[in-house]
């Protein structure tokens, strides 16, 4: 992987500015990336894997291959599954210091603050911290 | 579902300039607030008489010897006067102001709970309850080695009349459950219950919450030994509840915190305590709103309960009617008495996804479980969609609420 962290969100924030702020196509748009996500195998949709937010289930499962991780995750939301394809997009394949290390500028640029904003409403803010931590453990195993 | 016949004489645009917070655009859309059962908007003059206070009466009551102090004493116990007179309580003396109807249920549960509650005895609720009527009970039966029981619900989310005869015993000490239910809409029969109650010499709180703002109370009628309500659901400001407790009952139950305001005379050796509702008002009370809430309740009146519940009642039955016949579309809740409340799923579609998109479109809903997880496992759902309509809802803002509905059920069709 060539592209680095800051690469990827840099284009997504270009694919974003593009929809003009308009909510709807925003939503829209989101949902289709969540599309485009790789399907998670149904055996790893267990308990061990849910990261839980109020009100949509998100679960996410990592695992580490040539010092790399690699995320697979799904949401039972289209919108959260949307986000979540996001946060893969930027984060898999990546070494565990360039996790622990990533700055999600990202999220306020494209103003997705709205839909992490509360704790409650989903899954993505757990999930990020959730993916912090799995950098974090790896790093320090690498140690 | 029609809970009077009656047909109302109000005149909505008019209500509607009286709220400022509703003459405005969200996400490029008129905003549609279908959110009341949360907390409903507030009318110009409860907004302008906290900034009346603030600028011009400011001031500690109870205690001060001033002019300001003077005003400020007089104006909040106007409101107690208002709220006695709003839900027919007996006198002043028993409304005592809280911080929200989880606090009146929090005070009941903890201080008559502690001294009435003994090993062996029962309290029950509903399964309609909001977690702010189970928790509290839960916590006290746990320290006081009582048992919490729960009354059954149909399929229709009504409370099943025929088991109370099993439930309510010697045993039970204390039942607590809504007026109406804040998730499905349900008017629960109140008076039935209770009568129930004291039969066997239990004691009687209602939890009011959803009741206040769209049904006539009168808590000497009912004789309810308890009732909760908050005032932002009913046009107030937030933070500020109510609980009313009969005379007798409340002068027998220990004061809920210590501090001051609540004292006759403190001395390191021993403090006596204020009488009621002092005694159950601890600290300087939240002035501003209680003097604010006045203007609340003198809205409503003036409005007139029987006008609201008749309007709203049209609002609810043309909902129902719209949106019954959107395919895949079920709801949840459909008690024959009913107030302003339209709880939904859509087959195949998340809640969240659907409350984000109406959201979009510029409708404000509520989605998820409306802390009843409960009342969710009992119909195995994990949530809701809730839209629930105030007075100055109309009936165009329910078509419009309607098209982004079925044009946001399109988008997951393709």
């Amino acid at each position: 992987m060539s592209e680095t962290i800051n690469d990827i969100q840099n284009e997504i924030i270009e694919e974003f500015s593009m929809l003009d702020s308009d909510m709807e196509m925003t939503i829209e748009y989101i949902m289709e990336l969540g599309q485009q996500l790789p399907e998670m195998a149904e055996a790893l949709k267990n308990e061990d894997n849910i990261v839980k937010g109020c009100q949509s289930k998100v679960w996410l499962n990592a695992e580490a291959k040539d010092g790399k991780i690699y995320l697979e995750a799904d949401s039972n939301t289209a919108i959260t599954k949307g986000l979540v394809s996001i946060l893969v997009r930027i984060l898999s394949g990546r070494t565990p210091q360039e996790i622990v290390d990533a700055d999600l500028y990202f999220v306020d640029k494209i103003g997705l603050n709205r839909f992490i904003g509360t704790q409650r409403s989903n899954g993505l803010g757990a999930m990020m911290k959730q993916i912090k931590i799995y950098g974090l453990a790896y790093s320090a195993k690498a140690e | 579902m029609a809970q009077t016949l009656e047909k109302h004489t109000l005149d909505i645009q008019k209500i509607r300039a009286q709220f400022p917070v509703l003459h405005q655009e969200v996400n490029g859309k008129p905003l549609i607030y279908f959110d009341n059962a949360a907390t409903n908007q507030k009318p110009k003059r409860v907004i302008d008489a906290l900034v009346k206070y603030y600028e011009h009466d400011n001031a500690n009551i109870h205690r001060g010897a001033h002019a300001l102090a003077a005003r400020a004493t007089e104006a909040f116990e106007n409101t107690r006067v208002s709220v006695q007179k709003f839900i027919n309580a007996n006198e002043p003396e028993e409304i005592i102001f809280t911080k929200g109807t989880s606090e009146s249920i929090n005070l009941v549960a903890s201080s008559w709970g502690r001294k009435f509650l003994n090993p062996g005895d029962e309290v029950l609720i509903s399964t309609l309850e909001h977690h702010s009527n189970i928790v509290p009970w839960q916590m006290i039966c746990e320290e006081r080695g009582a048992e919490l029981k729960v009354i059954p619900i149909n399929e229709a989310g009504e409370i099943i009349i025929e088991a109370l005869d099993e439930l309510i015993t010697e045993k039970t000490k204390m039942v607590a459950f809504n007026h109406a239910s804040n998730s499905l809409g349900t008017i629960n029969p109140v008076k039935h219950i209770i009568d129930k109650a004291h039969a066997v010499g239990a004691k009687v709180l209602v939890d009011g919450a959803q009741a206040s703002s769209h049904l006539a109370v009168d808590v000497q009628a009912l004789n309810a030994d308890f009732y909760a309500f908050s005032a932002h659901k009913m046009y107030g400001p937030t933070g500020l509840g109510v609980l009313y407790g009969k005379r007798d009952i409340l002068e027998k139950t220990p004061p809920y915190q210590g501090g001051g305001e609540m004292i006759k005379e403190v001395s390191f050796g021993k403090t006596t305590y204020n009488d009621i509702p002092y005694k159950f008002e601890a600290g300087t009370p939240d002035i501003a709103n209680v003097i604010a809430f006045n203007e609340a309740i003198l809205f409503i009146n003036e409005l007139g309960k029987e006008n609201i519940a008749a309007y709203e009642n049209e609002l609810l039955a043309y909902a129902t009617d719209k949106i019954s016949q959107i395919e895949g579309v079920r709801l949840i809740g459909t008690a024959k008495e009913k107030v302003s409340v339209l709880s939904f799923e859509v087959e195949g579609i998340h809640h969240f996804d659907l409350g984000m998109w109406l959201d979009a479109k510029g409708v404000a809903v509520r989605t998820g479980h409306h802390c009843t997880q409960p009342l969710m496992d009992h119909y195995c759902i994990e949530g809701t969609v809730r839209a629930s309509f105030s007075v100055y809802n109309t009936i165009e803002e329910i078509d419009a609420f309607i098209e982004a509905l079925k044009s946001t059920i399109s988008k997951f069709k393709k």
